[in-house]
């Protein structure tokens, strides 16, 4: 237990008066970057970095990470109450979340999701303090024919586990990737279906798609059938936290699946996005009350925030131990470290004891005064419900429009967000999907030089995605899922017609 | 037409049908099928097959994708075609995209205008216009909140942050 004393070292020096006002601060200020549009937990972190130029480098990383965990608590409150996604995460978030809202139990809803996030960030941490090495020489192992199986994976559990008709879910998964192929491409630098436009050099931005699709597709929604937030007159009770948590431990298996989905993924690193949407589907899959799930279930929202907040921590690990950041927030904290001369890598943790383990015990404070903070200020979001919805849908518009701008400072891409806004109204009538098309979006191109590089390496042959048990064994999942539609229906079919009733 | 009135909630299949779920069915499944045509004319001007010390071309992935998106879409396509029960259904009234219009328009027109004004002043103008014309708000208060969003914006973004959005005169009338 050699890791214990090191962490009660590390607690030592992270305790500190002058650090836990650091980290107060630090969270108050990641929630109020996670709740505005366009600026994200990278972002916050890269434009408060130089005012940690002259702090310790202990003190200054627990405020920097610090703001990494406000943003991450911050994301989950527009997608809930407004069903705008803050960051790609939050996107899983949004399918119980906003329904909840709408059914009246926001305050429910936020509470679930902090308490989610609080308890999946604790699993990563502790599986970092006593993982760290072990898992580090895992994660070496993953090579471009992994990435792309478990990115195909993500994708085909789509396809297997969806609700609504596959080709559907197809079609709009495709245009996902096909609207992420669009611009300058990766491998070869070549121009692809930009047709000599210039504005359409830097492709489509997942933000801006997200933004339209759900902000002003939703806004589009509500103007049609009216307001439908129930709970809008309703009187908030403080007591929603110990109602919400009473639920809680109902949900033990999903939280487990969650946390240990999440781990794996930002270990590898997947990131938090295919975690959230893997552990919303498993969620989905294995839970009594899946059926219910997308018209607002409580478990729908814990399942995704579990896994994105241990999938968003557990990316710290790579991060220290190789030097390989799993997040785009994890990648200028790590350019933070290079600032303050502290080269990361498996030396760090020889090195710079004291600075690591100081860190790996900020974590532990961290959520905790996070959820302490948030927690209390529930009333106070669900408040802003009971705003007149003639105040509140410009006012969206509004956000969306600074949102869709901040991403690229382009009026192109304000345009582009109104066009989103349209095709969400119409796919959510006619009951296309929008998170395949929303994933595809962000992952499309990961997932297509990876495979590129993957059959590169292999010389054409699509045998390397099943060279060893690891790939293999995820890319045979995948295969099975992409074509399980097919599968049940001729399963169905001969098990006769009494079958086929129950089963629809 | 009665007033819009986004806080009240409105029984859309009651109303007047504009638009059939079956027309706008085959409709998208029709605008899936051109957009898959769109991406396969440029994957095959980029070249779709494997190239030796390259590997798969920069139409490679595009052009199976599209390959893809129109054969999902054909399906779509057939089983919306036969009229049925479902597809009879409306998609939406013409009350219904009245309401939606009352707010889209303005939006398409606050877009355009951001690059003539700033986004600030326009914010301001179409939150305060919303609230006069649709929800049926007193002059002040349309005015105090419009201003009061695009000041607090301001300072947020461009003091606080320094994220600079578009500005016109007005801003530049006070030096930023």
């Amino acid at each position: 237990m050699e890791e214990l004393a090191a962490l009660a070292g590390g607690f030592a020096v992270a305790v500190t008066p002058y650090n836990i006002a650091l980290m107060v601060l630090g969270i108050v200020l990641g929630v109020v970057i996670g709740v505005l549009p366009g600026l994200g937990g990278a972002n916050g972190v890269a434009i408060l970095l130089p005012l940690t130029f002259s702090m310790e480098p202990t003190s200054a990383i627990i405020m920097l990470t610090s703001i990494y965990w406000g943003a991450l608590f911050g994301g989950a409150i527009t997608a809930i109450l407004f069903n705008i996604p803050g960051e790609p995460w939050s996107v899983a978030t949004t399918f119980d979340g906003h329904p909840m809202a709408q059914r009246g139990k926001a305050d429910e809803a936020l509470v679930g999701a902090f308490t989610s996030s609080f308890v999946g960030a604790i699993f990563a941490v502790a599986l970092i303090t006593f993982l760290a090495p072990v898992v580090a020489k895992f994660a070496l192992r993953f090579g471009p024919a992994e990435f792309f199986a478990v990115q195909f994976l993500t994708f085909a559990s789509f396809i297997g586990m969806g609700r609504g008709s596959p080709a559907k879910t197809i079609a709009s998964m495709c245009l996902g990737f096909a609207l992420a192929c669009v611009g300058l491409d990766g491998v070869t630098g070549s121009l692809r279906m930009t047709f000599g436009h210039e504005e359409l050099l830097n492709g489509f931005k997942f933000l801006v798609a997200v933004i339209g699709l759900f902000g002003i597709g939703e806004i589009l929604t509500s103007m049609e059938d009216g307001l439908k937030f129930s709970g809008a007159d309703a009187k908030l009770r403080m007591d929603a936290v110990i109602r919400t948590w009473r639920q809680l431990p109902k949900m033990t298996g999903t939280f487990i699946r969650s946390c240990i989905v999440g781990c794996w993924m930002g270990i590898t690193p997947g990131g938090a996005t295919p975690a959230s949407f893997m552990g919303y589907g498993l969620a989905k899959r294995f839970s009594k009350n899946g059926k219910n799930f997308g018209k607002g279930e409580l478990e729908g929202v814990v399942a995704p925030e579990t896994a994105a907040h241990a999938a968003g921590t557990a990316a710290m690990l790579p991060m220290l131990t190789l030097g390989i950041p799993g997040s785009p927030t994890a990648a200028v904290l790590l350019g933070g470290l290079l600032i303050w001369g502290l080269q990361p890598g498996p030396l760090l943790f020889v090195e710079q004891k004291d600075f690591v383990w100081g860190l790996i015990a900020s974590m532990y404070m961290g959520n905790i005064v996070g959820l302490i903070i948030v927690l209390t200020c529930v009333p106070l979001f669900a408040a802003i419900l009971r705003v007149p919805f003639s105040i509140v849908a410009p006012a969206i518009v509004v956000v969306c429009a600074i949102g869709a701008y901040t991403v690229n400072n382009a009026m192109f891409d304000v345009w582009m967000m109104l066009v989103f806004g349209v095709m969400g109204y119409l796919f959510s009538k006619l009951g296309y999907p929008l998170p395949p098309l929303v994933l595809a979006l962000v992952l499309g191109d990961q997932a297509e030089s990876s495979f590129r590089q993957a059959m590169l390496i292999s010389q054409g042959d699509v045998s390397v995605f099943w060279s060893n048990w690891l790939c293999g064994a995820i890319m045979t999942l995948g295969v099975v899922m992409a074509f399980w539609p097919i599968v049940s229906a001729v399963i169905a079919k001969f098990k006769g017609p009494d079958h086929v009733a129950r089963a629809a | 037409m009665s007033a819009i009135n986004p806080d009240q909630i409105h029984d859309v299949e009651a109303e007047k049908p504009l638009v059939s779920m079956r027309v706008a069915d085959v409709a998208v499944a029709l605008l899936f099928l051109a957009a898959s045509g769109i991406v396969i004319a440029d994957s095959v001007r980029l070249g779709f097959e494997w190239r030796e010390n390259e590997g798969p071309a920069p139409g490679y992935f595009p052009f199976y994708v599209a390959v893809v998106m129109a054969l999902a879409s054909a399906v779509n396509l057939i089983r919306a075609l036969p009229s049925s029960e479902e597809g009879a259904a409306p998609m939406t009234s013409v009350q219904g995209f009245g309401r939606m219009a009352a707010i889209f328009v303005p939006a398409v027109v606050y877009v355009a205008a951001i690059g003539l004004i700033g986004i600030y002043v326009a914010s301001a103008i179409y939150i305060a216009a919303f609230m006069l014309f649709v929800g049926k708000f007193p002059v002040w208060k349309a005015l105090a909140v419009g201003c009061g969003v695009a000041i607090v914006s301001f300072l947020m973004f461009e003091v606080w942050f320094l994220v600079p959005l578009p500005k016109g005169p007005l801003e530049a009338a006070f030096g930023f």
